[in-house]
């Protein structure tokens, strides 16, 4: 376990967490990103505003922490371009058809208890685990 | 303020995932390569990013409940209960793309900050899914009945949460 962050990563849940709990607070709405970031393209969305401002928002913090002089390296993406079309395809459509993601799922939806989410990310985790054994260990990614 | 107030929530947001490095993919793969764990690669943060996580999102969410939001007029807890084959099917899906990538929706969007090039083109063709899926008719009325079912809880001043959670 050479690259475990227990410390940055417990920051980093809490304050997850607490966005999303802000989030209901607020404007009563779940912080899934897929719904938010989906309900933002879709063509026909009555509320465009507040999905764009957390969108912004999410994008700002990055940003804000690199000027600030927080590590903000550029992200190693792996695999070639079909893998990175693919991979971001079967995110984007397995969300919306699964009606949520780790974030939407993962967080809100275990928060609340809902059998749905715990089902959901099972099966995600599990098939993510699965993928990554297959590319790194199987077929020698 | 609804607008300002999504903003101030998608900025903490961005930082936490910033702090955890959980918008590195690299940091994702680590923890979902299990079998990595013989040659020290395995990297458990993610698991402490969810711990902590539900941790604050379950007590917060309980005690924000039974109120009505501040800047909206009600908020919109999901009603759907049953486990059904979309939300497994789907599921599977999504897990199989974040296990290609180690990216999903929310560290891919925080990282167009990067301007990296992979990852534009990922939150494109996640884009294209996501109205792939939208847009296909037989899906989108399934959705507009599960939207009818929200919208059926009385706007009012009071917390509105549907008597069958």
């Amino acid at each position: 376990m050479t690259n475990f962050t227990p410390v940055s990563a417990a920051i980093g849940g809490l304050l997850i967490g607490l966005s999303a709990v802000l989030l209901m607070l607020f404007t009563g709405r779940i912080a899934g990103i897929s719904g938010i970031f989906g309900g933002l393209i879709k063509p026909q969305t009555s509320d465009r505003g507040w999905r764009m401002a957390f969108i912004v928002g999410l994008i700002a913090a990055p940003s804000i922490a690199a000027v600030g002089g927080y590590p903000v390296p550029m992200p190693q993406v792996p695999g070639s371009y079909i893998t990175i079309i693919v991979g971001g395809f079967l995110v984007g459509f397995g969300a919306r058809l699964g009606t949520g993601c780790t974030s939407g799922h993962g967080i809100c939806g275990i928060a609340r208890l809902s059998p749905r989410s715990i089902a959901a990310t099972s099966v995600f985790t599990v098939a993510a685990i699965v993928v990554v054994a297959l590319s790194r260990h199987v077929f020698g990614g | 303020m609804p607008i300002f107030a999504s903003f101030v929530c998608g900025l903490v947001f961005g930082c936490g995932l910033t702090v955890s490095s959980m918008i590195q993919p690299a940091k994702v793969l680590g923890f979902l390569d299990v079998f990595g764990i013989r040659s020290g690669a395995w990297d458990p943060s993610l698991a402490v990013v969810m711990a902590a996580g539900l941790a604050v999102a379950s007590i917060g969410y309980a005690l924000v409940r039974r109120r009505s939001p501040l800047f909206e007029k009600e908020s919109l807890w999901p009603t759907k209960k049953d486990i059904d084959q979309s939300l497994l099917f789907g599921a599977l899906l999504f897990g199989v793309g974040w296990g290609l990538v180690g990216l999903c929706p929310g560290p891919a969007v925080a990282n167009l900050a990067t301007l990296s090039l992979p990852v534009i083109i990922f939150v494109i063709a996640m884009a294209l899914g996501m109205l792939a899926h939208d847009l296909w008719p037989a899906r989108a009325a399934v959705r507009a009945a599960d939207n009818l079912k929200i919208l059926k809880c009385p706007p009012s001043n009071t917390s509105i949460t549907p008597a069958a959670q």
